[in-house]
């Protein structure tokens, strides 16, 4: 058995409970009794963990601190002496970030006719998008509609979603999957075409479409090879630093800095689109998380200096089933879709606690109740705590090779630690996933600033304070889709002023002015995980370059 | 009760308690003590390295960290996601942050799924020495030769199923001797199977039409309009469809 010892009596009690729990479902909670479970353990009401905005358009509203801490801080251009006018790139639409919502936008805006070009800041393609495993929801079958699906996005997100962008999610959705089918994503499908759903936390419908569980990362390697068969211009290892203005107070582009050479480029164009995705590396709380590297907020940062409104950031989306042992990747993703074909969530005596299709805000709290409050988790040897993920439930449910069919990712990756996931369960606790909020928009991808516009998790509104899984891989192509026409059409009828970094100067004299400026440098690019030795070792000099 | 970050805390307090033992490992030819039980990734981090190229999902996803590695008295290359396999004594590591391969442009919409399509853009998919290192080396276990086999005999739904898995890292690309960029002709299989040989949705095809009718239309403005009340308690009221416990179809092969 390839879990330590003191963890069997545990596994026994798990399997003891299965021919019972097959027959059994947990009860789904009233709306009250889940207000009350998330008041008392969800992270997003730890009211410690979050502090107000000293400056901007959100001045007053709470965030957690680790984001308050890059909204407080110094750019890394400074305004005084950095020479705008040498204009090294000139586009029509330019695009910040070459995820799924930004390489939507570069296809959507390039079939306009237009010049695009698209600057990441790792390689074309690393993303969160490829990290999605589950699937992406559409409602398409007979006995589902849009307006099943606008409940479920609205009910799951706490009823404060913005009914334009709730509406124009589920509205494009079965418009979405038809585009992906005509450009040859691998969906599962029965042999007459018809789509394989199953369930997704949160939702009325079997709608959840799927590719195996490499759903975003057959999304994401579909669209960039075809954005790389009709030429768009990519430049990697290229982040943006600051956005540029012009004389009127529109988006002129950016500042991009060369990873490499560490030299930064300036791109005038005439409209910008940030789909730089979320802030999971900031670890709120202390949290792991399953994000990707380049998940730190950058361009929530660069928007809001240029004085783009923010909503709903003081709520921040923990996925219930992160792994809790293996230690080697701890924090990892465990796709919902595992709970979808029927595993179970167990306590340390393997029982059941809650219905493991309720949303995830839910979930996540009342795991987190199991191990505190109820002291009925499991702890691992390194001091971890858990709660049981009883995969082998598929299999037994659904007949046996389901697993290996449905999960092959996830197969592989436990096969790895010596864990078959087919015979024996996992061990899960939250990890911050999500981004629940985000820089304001419309249904048309437009913020407060003209010409600069957001997609995908850079952007909020849509999900209300929780989001459904499923709605992501859907958001980022509804809303990378809509930015690149909307910028598109506008970049034909914009003219641009001389370029400034005012914005800049005004916002570090607005930190100044209120004490607030903190002796950090945002946006942050890349996390820093070297061990505490390592940087010790490198303080006192000035970093090469 | 103890709140989460007390519980976070203790936990770090007994990480910290537990000394782990150190091992010697060579990254790019020079030598790091670090803790046994890290991944290659994490390895490299702790021993100082800010990684910008060579790291990615840091999930096993995206292929950006593939590895090339030895153990001391072994000639043998070995392979690994950096941040999927754990450091060992004496590992001599080092990274593939890029490695060239050309990808043909094509239009999905002129293609046919069969025949001599592959030939046509990856000719060289012909000079297959059948060496098979190909496979030894994906980090996914993919048989990747057998795709190439198929590739260069025209069968897009065996090349689409035996790669499906692909996270298009280049080792495959960066050891043929033959110098095919495997996971390009690939990505072209798969494409042309999920375009082709797979038939479009027909309910797919039936709701579209319902919404280009404007069918949903008074519904969603409904919905729109609703006061916080009337949605919590359509939502409350809400029919949930039963999972499907039946196994489902087995895959054609």
């Amino acid at each position: 058995m390839p879990y330590p010892e003191c963890m069997h009596a545990s596994l026994l009690a798990v399997e003891a409970t299965r021919a019972r729990r097959l027959k059994e479902t947990m009860p789904r909670m009233s709306l009250a009794a889940k207000q009350q479970v998330l008041e008392s353990f969800h992270p997003d009401y730890r009211a410690e963990s979050f502090r107000p905005l000293a400056v901007g358009p959100n001045r007053g509203d709470r965030v957690p601190h680790e984001l308050a801490d890059l909204l407080e801080a110094r750019s890394r251009i400074d305004p005084a002496m950095f020479d705008v006018t040498r204009i090294d790139y000139d586009t029509d639409v330019l695009i910040l970030g070459g995820g799924g919502a930004g390489t939507a936008a570069a296809l959507t805006a390039a079939e306009q006719g237009v010049r695009v070009l698209l600057a990441t800041k790792l390689r074309w393609g690393d993303s969160n998008t490829i990290m999605a495993q589950g699937g992406i929801q559409a409602a398409d079958k007979e006995n589902d509609s849009p307006a099943q699906h606008y409940l479920d996005l609205v009910g799951g997100g706490g009823f404060v979603n913005i009914p334009e962008l709730a509406r124009a999610l589920v509205t494009d959705a079965p418009a979405i999957i038809r585009w992906l089918e005509e450009l040859g994503v691998m969906f599962d499908k029965e042999p007459d075409g018809t789509m394989r759903t199953v369930h997704g936390g949160g939702t009325s419908r079997r709608r959840m479409h799927s590719c195996r569980d490499y759903t975003g990362m057959e999304i994401m390697r579909v669209l960039r090879d075809e954005a790389r068969n009709r030429g768009i211009q990519v430049l990697e290892f290229s982040p943006a630093v600051e956005l540029l203005l012009d004389e009127s107070g529109q988006c002129a582009g950016a500042i991009l800095c060369d990873l490499e050479t560490e030299e930064f480029f300036v791109v005038r164009a005439r409209s910008t689109i940030i789909a730089t995705g979320g802030m999971g590396r900031l670890h709120v709380q202390g949290f792991p998380t399953t994000n990707h590297y380049g998940a730190t907020a950058d361009g929530i940062v660069l928007a809001y200096r240029a004085g783009a409104r923010l909503v709903f950031m003081d709520t921040v989306q923990y996925h219930p089933t992160g792994v809790a042992y293996p230690e080697q990747i701890l924090g990892q993703l465990v796709t919902e879709k595992v709970r979808g074909l029927g595993a179970q969530l167990l306590n340390v005596e393997g029982e059941q606690f809650v219905n493991e299709l309720e949303t995830r805000d839910l979930v996540s709290a009342a795991i987190i109740r199991e191990c505190t409050q109820r002291n009925r988790g499991v702890v691992t040897p390194t001091g971890m705590l858990g709660v049981w993920l009883d995969t082998p439930m598929i299999d037994i449910k659904r007949g046996p090779g389901t697993t290996a069919r449905a999960l092959p990712a996830m197969v592989r990756q436990y096969k790895r630690y010596g864990i078959d996931i087919t015979s024996e369960p996992i061990l899960v606790y939250p990890t911050q996933h999500y981004q629940n909020g985000g820089i304001l928009i419309n249904e048309r991808a437009e913020t407060s600033i003209p010409g600069l516009y957001v997609a995908g998790e850079a952007s909020g509104g849509v999900h209300g304070r929780n989001r459904l899984m499923g709605n992501s891989l859907l958001d980022i192509l509804v809303f990378g889709r809509r930015a690149g026409q909307t910028a598109a059409r506008a970049a034909l009828q914009t003219r641009l002023g001389a370029l400034t970094l005012r914005h800049v100067e005004q916002y570090h004299h607005a930190l100044a002015a209120t004490g607030s400026l903190n002796g950090l440098i945002a946006p942050m690019i890349l996390p820093d995980y070297t061990s505490p030795a390592s940087k010790i070792r490198r303080q006192g000099g000035i970093p090469i370059g | 009760m103890e709140t989460l970050v007390e519980v976070l805390e203790k936990q770090s307090e007994l990480n910290e308690a537990v000394q782990p033992r150190l091992i010697s490992i060579s990254i790019a030819g020079k030598r790091y003590a670090v803790p046994e039980g890290l991944t290659i990734l994490k390895a490299l981090e702790y021993a100082g390295y800010r990684l910008v190229r060579g790291v990615g999902c840091r999930g096993g996803f995206c292929g950006a960290c593939a590895t090339v590695y030895r153990v001391a008295d072994d000639y043998r290359l070995k392979i690994g996601l950096a941040c999927q396999t754990m450091i060992e004594e004496n590992m001599y590591l080092t990274q593939i942050p890029f490695y060239p391969a050309q990808k043909a442009t094509y239009d999905l919409r002129a293609l046919r799924p069969a025949g001599d399509v592959f030939i046509r853009f990856y000719p060289e998919i012909l000079r297959c020495l059948q060496c098979n290192t190909c496979r030894k080396v994906c980090p996914q276990d993919l048989d990747v030769m057998r795709y190439i086999a198929a590739a260069q005999r025209g069968e897009v739904d065996r090349v689409a199923d035996l790669s499906f898995d692909c996270l298009q890292c280049g080792l495959c690309a960066s050891r043929c001797p033959a110098e095919i960029a495997h996971y390009h002709v690939a990505q072209l299989g798969r494409r042309l199977y999920g375009r082709y040989r797979q038939p479009l949705a027909a309910h797919l095809s039936r709701r579209l039409a319902e919404i280009t009718e404007g069918q949903f239309d008074d519904e969603l403005s409904r919905l729109q309009r609703m006061s916080r009340q009337e949605l919590e308690s359509l939502y409350a009221q809400r029919e949930i469809e039963p999972e499907e416990t039946t196994p489902a179809k087995k895959d054609e092969d």
